[in-house]
């Protein structure tokens, strides 16, 4: 029997819709392995966060610190390892976000474990997990053993269906988590938050892009986003000259969306573009060359100019109304 | 208040390179296809030399595989690295093995600095320097960006993204995270990732080609450094992710929202 330990995440007190994602994949796991699902949950001031994790029907454990508040890896992966050392996990996991992607490797590396990275499913026979992750910007799918006591993963959050309340909650522990926050060799010095009144990109129904075809004119694509309540994402060639936020980027090394529909307008589609939107229910292209490979993934592509096109798509969705 | 960098630079699949999966789901395709170095860590080793020419030190390259590696190590020294070093090794690496190597190798070139890419394009696991942050117990700061974009006038000047405190003592790290952009002041020595906007890379000069061929390249058997270089991470099988059926094109706005919002009821 091998327990599992799922690294749950907050932001000022609620839980980040991604920690269910993780939640669910932990189920899974825990079925798979006959062991028991624990969730960690660290932070300073975690509000309303452990009671929607309990409402799971899983056992909680709370560290809070002020030295944790922030979420530093230094500070984060002594405290998860000794957790799951303490519910004997043989399973630690989390959602692939900027987060999880900073401290479970570190974490695995204080608990002599390999470790999985985007997890897209779990693969194998009954406790032999083998986990399916990408390689090569999504190119390839491998199917990976990891030959370690102790196995650590991140999933990939659009994969795994998000954890359901359960009939009975799940009990919160308070662990006493050592920190030796004057030892650390972090600091927290500040974070700068992109404010914006639209959807957040990963969670979104509808995804508006723009690249570099809109040479720094996002305003199209901003309308059209703002009619259909949808997201705003962008090529790694907008987002490099400068033009919209970092945290805009979908792709390889951006954000992995999948979206019910996704507007790409003025995006070429390389690999690494494609390789973060190819899971989207409904993908429209909106391109001035035919040739673009985007057109070859997109359920309907349209050979126009997007300066055209898109006002024209937003009149006729607000017409439509 | 030189610094000392260690840099890694992987050799790894040209990223424009189309990537094809044996039959057999043993590996993949290699003929036909380019190598080159792993593009973070080429952005890891522009940041090194930035860094170098604003405050003195020295650059030192490694990186971790068989003798094509080499090449690797000569491109990063033709972009002005110091000096190389092959930890030589044949056949599968992972970021346990490789986090154990780079742990061992700064034990004894004991830099005041680790820069690495924070992802290898091949692996996509993004995990070997938060590895290495841990095995050595030190300051970590990952995604490593700036606030200055790569047009940016800060950047038409190559001012190095990572700032050095004037006591050389600490190192501000500015970083791609989700929902905005965080700021971390880490303690050296430290180790610290790179994310796609922190520089644009220089291109080596006929020069520095030339130079790169004389500088000093050591070569060492990993098997040397007294770490277990047995893989922990087992790739069983590759495969094909399933093709989407695309490539429908609609005549204009009209029959596009037409589809849209009667055919896939998207709208
Ligand atoms: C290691 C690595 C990681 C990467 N990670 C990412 C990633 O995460 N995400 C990502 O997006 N990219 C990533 N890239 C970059 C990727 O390879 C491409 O360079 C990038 O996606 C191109 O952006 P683009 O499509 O906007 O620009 P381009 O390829 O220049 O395409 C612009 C398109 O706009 C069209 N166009 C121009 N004007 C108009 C108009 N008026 N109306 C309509 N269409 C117009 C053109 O026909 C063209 O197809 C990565 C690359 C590397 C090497
Ligand atoms: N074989 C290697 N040789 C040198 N550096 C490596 C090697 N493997 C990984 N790295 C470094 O570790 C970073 C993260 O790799 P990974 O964890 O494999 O995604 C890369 O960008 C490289 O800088």
């Amino acid at each position: 029997m091998t327990n599992v330990l799922i690294v749950a995440e907050q932001s000022n007190g609620s839980l980040k819709k991604s920690s269910l994602n993780a939640v669910g994949a932990g189920q899974l796991l825990a079925a798979r392995t006959g062991g028991q699902l624990h969730v960690a949950l660290l932070g300073q001031g975690v509000g309303g966060a452990p009671a929607q994790l309990a409402a799971l029907g899983v056992t909680v454990h709370v560290a809070e610190h002020a030295a944790l508040a922030h979420g530093l890896a230094e500070a984060a992966a002594p405290v998860v390892a000794a957790l799951a050392r303490a519910v004997g996990a043989g399973y630690v996991g989390g959602a692939a976000t900027s987060g999880g992607k900073d401290l479970l490797p570190r974490a695995a590396a204080l608990l002599e474990a390999a470790m999985a990275t985007e997890v897209l499913a779990f693969a194998g026979d009954g406790a032999q997990v083998l986990f399916r992750r990408p390689m090569w910007a999504g190119n390839v799918v491998a199917d990976v053993e990891l030959a370690t006591a102790v196995k650590v993963f991140t999933i990939r959050p659009t994969e795994f269906a998000p954890a359901a309340p359960a009939a009975a909650p799940g009990e919160v522990k308070a662990v006493a988590a050592s920190v030796d926050a004057a030892g650390l060799k972090t600091r927290f010095v500040s974070f700068e938050e992109v404010k914006s009144t639209r959807p957040e990109l990963t969670e979104a129904r509808v995804v508006v892009s723009g690249g570099r075809g809109t040479k720094g004119d996002f305003k199209p694509i901003e309308a059209l986003a703002d009619v259909l309540g949808a997201a705003v994402g962008a090529s790694r060639a907008a987002v490099d000259a400068g033009w919209v936020p970092n945290d805009w980027q979908v792709g390889q090394t951006g954000k992995v969306v999948a979206p019910e529909l996704y507007v790409a307008a003025g995006i070429s589609g390389a690999i690494q573009h494609l390789a973060g939107m190819k899971g989207s229910k409904v993908i429209v292209a909106v391109n001035k060359d035919p040739e673009a490979p985007v057109f070859a993934v997109a359920d309907y592509g349209l050979v126009g100019d997007l300066f055209k096109v898109l006002p024209e798509l937003t009149e006729k969705v607000k017409a439509g109304k | 208040m030189a610094l000392k960098i260690l840099v890694t630079a992987k050799r790894v699949e040209d990223p424009e390179s189309k990537i094809r999966v044996k039959p057999d789901g043993s590996g993949i395709v290699t003929d036909g296809v380019n190598y080159k170095l792993n593009p973070f860590d080429e952005i890891a080793i522009e940041e090194a030399l930035r860094l170098k020419e604003a405050h003195g030190g020295e650059v030192v390259v490694v990186s971790i595989g068989g003798d094509k590696s080499q090449t690797e190590i000569r491109a990063a020294l033709a972009m002005g690295a110091d000096r190389g070093i092959l930890l030589r090794h044949e056949g599968p690496l992972d970021p346990v093995v490789v986090s154990a190597l780079l742990a061992k190798l700064v034990e004894q070139e004991k830099p005041d600095l680790v820069l690495l890419g924070k992802q290898s394009i091949d692996d996509d696991q993004n995990q070997a320097g938060q590895y290495l942050a841990a095995r050595l117990g030190q300051a970590q700061g990952t995604f490593a960006s700036k606030h200055e974009s790569l047009e940016s006038e800060a950047e038409q000047k190559r001012q190095p993204g990572l700032k050095l405190a004037a006591d050389g003592q600490r190192l501000t790290v500015v970083r791609e995270v989700d929902g905005g952009v965080e700021t971390l002041d880490l303690a050296l020595p430290a180790v610290v990732t790179v994310d796609l906007r922190l520089n644009k890379p220089r291109f080596a000069s006929l020069p520095g080609i030339m130079k790169a061929k004389k500088k000093e390249l050591k070569d060492v058997p990993a098997a040397s450094l007294g770490v277990d270089l047995t893989p922990r991470v087992l790739v069983r099988r590759l495969a094909e992710p399933p093709k989407r059926q695309g490539g429908l094109k609609v005549a204009d706005v009209e029959e596009l929202y037409k589809k849209l919002h009667e055919g896939a009821k998207v709208l």
